[in-house]
């Protein structure tokens, strides 16, 4: 963080840390504020911009309040000493500082941006990131009006025009001409968890022992590939002049894209300027640094001019990283008196990370398909000390003598795999805390008595548990059928917040979720609306997943391309969703991530308290549901 | 070429379309730099690019502009400003994209039912797409703003 004090005492901070939609400019304003005595109008967050702002990594992890945020703090500190008696900005419900012009329909997003001379890029590619261009006939879309350039290189194609229509037509245009040839061809998740290694430890605790056990209980959950599916598609914008290359874009890494664009086109990071412009819901890895790339890749051709690439819905569908495919094989032994006596927790799935600024050669889609390709690094999973990828989450938060977690690496060819808001934890935390449930009920135990037993050891999660218990009135539940309350906990990434939830559902003619009840520990609040906004969008969304989503493809790409195919949860089926922050004072910690697995878990625990049936593969679809009710012969 | 007339927010324009076939979206965001109205699918189906025409919300992403002729259109920057400050007092977004779709929809529900019900709302906006989970914030707002509170 670096703070810039303007005369009139007001200040500008510069931040490498980016707007996603989370309020983050505004939360780290009010810290500013807090630390310096001063009012919300004296002080201005800058966006990012890699010629002014600090290198800050990614805005990922829900790290930007716990991370920068003691940095600003810090930052504050050292200019200044908080003038004595200023009143306390932090714990205010502060109104976001971007929201009015968002709403006022201004120019304030990257979709919004218009350069002088700015023309309009389309960039064509095959479905599958090492497809072909078989064949294509250009010479009919070059002649339309408007259109200024239309390239191919390797299997890339692009459009340049003087206006987005004209550049829609092109497409239009060379439509039908076009004929993309397969990569290597894809496999089913089956067939890929199939073929992956006997796995690495993870962590383990103790060890198997085999006296004294009555039984082992075992169970296998699956979690589809989920879309980021925002609302706008990527849009970038770039402009070479003079050998530098300057781009606009809604990258949450804006150094390291421009780290890998300077890989990419063999030129020094020195040369390359990123500027961050807001773009639509970020929630991870999404298209940004790829389109960023498109935009440049379009750009060189016309020096001195910038170029705007959006992409369609279908690409945005189909050709972004996704959120990967997850098995979880979870096992128990049990004590004749039903204590776990060793907890065994297998996670097959892709890496979780395929971001850019980490490998030798860029991770940017169009440099792996251009005529002279780079080789495309591998997507990893982060080690577990920075919070992990398939296995976050995987180790148990409750009190256990001993486990052991292990994880397969899954490298089939399938489709792109990277990361997706919280990572590894939903289908970890939805799997875990599914199996919880299942022992509770092979041991006629309690949901709840269950995890306060194995959770005395951690003040703050019992607090979070008992909270949102008391507050769905968890103890006063009375059955009736078709509807059931299921409960969940987690702490996000074992570092982060506590959250716990308890969903009520209605299972009829399909599962609907009336109601989430969400206790929330996230240490020092600085913005409360902030804060319930996070955990109360994260659990709707959760619930969209839980519910509905799960990405479609074959071995020749992603096929669920449009809304249609991939539908998210609507107004009528969204929950009502209470959010109880527990007050501390402890070090602030992100909310962004905390409550998607804990949501999806609960939701899943619901429907076995409604109807007597265990689904273990997402989304709990009608079918899943009642083919699970067939199968208990109900 | 033909000529289009239209009413945008109360102004007429004029329009030498080359291509009658083009979207209204098109000439909202280019042609008269009107930004509120968002891209969202081109497709019709996620309603982030919902205008008012002869008040009633409709998609712009794929209404020709042909089909506009002579009509009158209203985007997110010609709504009253007591619906936007409905939203801003609720804080209903997370990254606001999908606003511009719903505060217009919302103006579309209250021209035919000025005390709408929470249920009446949901109705009305179920064709609206917001993936950052801000629907109950959302729906308190078009409350606020028809001045009904919220159950």
């Amino acid at each position: 963080m670096r703070l810039e004090f303007a005369a009139d005492g007001s200040v500008r901070v510069h931040t490498g840390k980016v707007e996603l939609g989370q309020g983050i400019r505004t939360a780290l304003a009010q810290i500013a504020a807090d630390e310096l005595g001063l009012a919300p109008e004296q002080v201005r967050v800058l966006a990012a911009d890699t010629a002014t702002s600090p290198d800050e990594g990614i805005t990922s992890g829900s790290l930007s309040v716990q991370d920068g945020g003691s940095a600003l703090r810090r930052a504050c500190a050292e200019a200044r000493p908080r003038p004595a008696g200023a009143p306390r900005q932090t714990g205010r419900s502060w109104p976001r500082n971007d929201l009015a012009a968002k709403f006022a329909g201004d120019a304030v997003f990257i979709h919004d941006l218009v350069l002088d001379g700015l023309l309009h890029g389309r960039v064509l590619r095959p479905p599958q990131s090492d497809g072909r261009l078989v064949e294509a006939d250009l010479g009919a879309a070059r002649t339309l009006p408007g259109v200024q350039r239309v390239l191919r290189d390797g299997a890339l194609l692009g459009v340049i025009a003087t206006s987005s229509r004209a550049a829609d037509r092109a497409v239009e245009r060379l439509a039908p001409s076009l004929r993309w040839g397969d990569g290597t061809p894809w496999v089913d998740d089956a067939a890929a968890v199939a073929a992956a290694g006997p796995g690495v430890v993870v962590d383990e605790r103790g060890s198997r022992a085999a006296d004294g056990l009555v039984r082992t209980l075992s169970a296998r959950y699956r979690k589809p590939w989920i879309a980021h599916a925002s609302i706008a598609p990527s849009c970038a914008l770039a402009r070479w002049q003079g050998g530098q290359l300057e781009v606009w874009s809604h990258s949450q890494g804006i150094f390291h894209l421009r780290r890998d664009l300077a890989l990419a086109f063999g030129i020094d990071a020195a040369a390359v300027r990123v500027r961050h412009v807001d773009g639509a819901g970020c929630y991870g890895h999404n298209g940004a640094d790829d389109v960023a790339f498109d935009a440049a890749w379009l750009a060189r051709e016309v020096p001195g001019q910038p170029v705007r690439v959006l992409w369609s819905r279908a690409d945005e569908m189909s050709r972004t990283p996704l959120g990967p495919a997850m098995t979880v094989r979870l096992e128990a032994d049990l004590a004749g008196d039903g204590t776990v006596r060793h907890w065994r927790h297998d996670v097959w799935s892709p890496g979780h990370s395929r971001r850019p600024g980490r490998s030798a050669t860029p991770a940017l889609l169009g440099s792996w398909q251009t005529a002279q390709p780079q080789p495309a690094p591998a997507s990893i999973n982060m080690p577990i000390a920075s919070g992990g990828g398939a296995e976050r989450n995987a180790i148990p938060g409750y009190a256990l003598p001993a486990w052991r977690i292990v994880r397969h690496d899954v490298t089939a060819p399938q489709p792109r795999s990277s990361a997706l808001r919280a990572l590894g934890a939903v289908a970890n935390v939805f799997a875990a805390e599914s199996f919880v449930d299942e022992i509770v009920q092979a041991t006629g135990d309690e949901p709840l008595a269950w995890r306060r037993r194995h959770l005395a050891h951690d003040l703050r999660a019992l607090a979070v548990l008992e909270r949102a218990a008391a507050q769905a009135g968890w103890a006063q539940r009375v059955k009736v059928d078709g509807v059931g309350q299921g409960l969940a906990f987690a702490r996000y990434k074992h570092s982060g917040a506590w959250c716990a939830v308890v969903a009520e559902v209605e299972a009829a003619a399909q599962l609907r979720v009336r109601r989430l009840t969400i206790a929330v520990d996230v240490g020092l609040v600085v913005n409360p609306d902030g804060v319930i906004a996070q955990i109360e969008g994260g659990a709707i969304q959760a619930t969209s997943w839980a519910l509905k989503e799960a990405v479609t493809f074959d071995a020749h790409g992603v096929t669920s391309a449009d809304w249609d195919a991939y539908p998210i949860l609507r107004f009528s089926e969204v929950p009502a969703v209470d959010v109880w922050l527990l007050p501390s004072d402890q070090p602030s910690l992100g909310a962004g991530e905390a409550s998607l697995g804990p949501t999806v878990a609960a939701i899943a625990n619901a429907l076995f308290d409604a109807l007597g049936v265990r689904v273990r593969d997402l989304p709990l679809t009608p079918d899943r549901i009642v083919a699970a009710m067939d199968a208990a012969g109900a | 070429m033909p000529r289009i007339e239209l009413t945008v927010n109360g102004r007429a324009c004029l329009f030498e379309a080359d291509d009658d076939k083009t979207p209204l979206l098109d000439l909202l965001r280019e042609d008269l730099r009107l930004t509120g109205t968002r891209y969202g699918c081109g497709d019709g189906a996620c309603g982030a690019c919902a205008v008012l025409v002869d008040g009633v919300a409709q998609s712009s992403c794929n209404l020709p502009l042909w089909a506009a002729a002579g009509k009158d259109v209203t985007t997110v920057e010609g709504l009253d400003p007591r619906l936007h400050e409905a939203f801003v007092a609720e804080q209903a977004a997370q990254c606001a994209y999908c606003s511009s779709g719903m505060l217009v929809a919302a103006a579309g529900l209250l021209r035919r039912t000025p005390r709408p019900t929470a249920g009446d709302v949901v109705a009305a906006l179920d064709e609206h797409l917001c993936r950052c989970g801000a629907h109950p914030r959302i729906v308190r707002a078009v409350l606020r703003a028809a001045g009904v509170a919220a159950a």
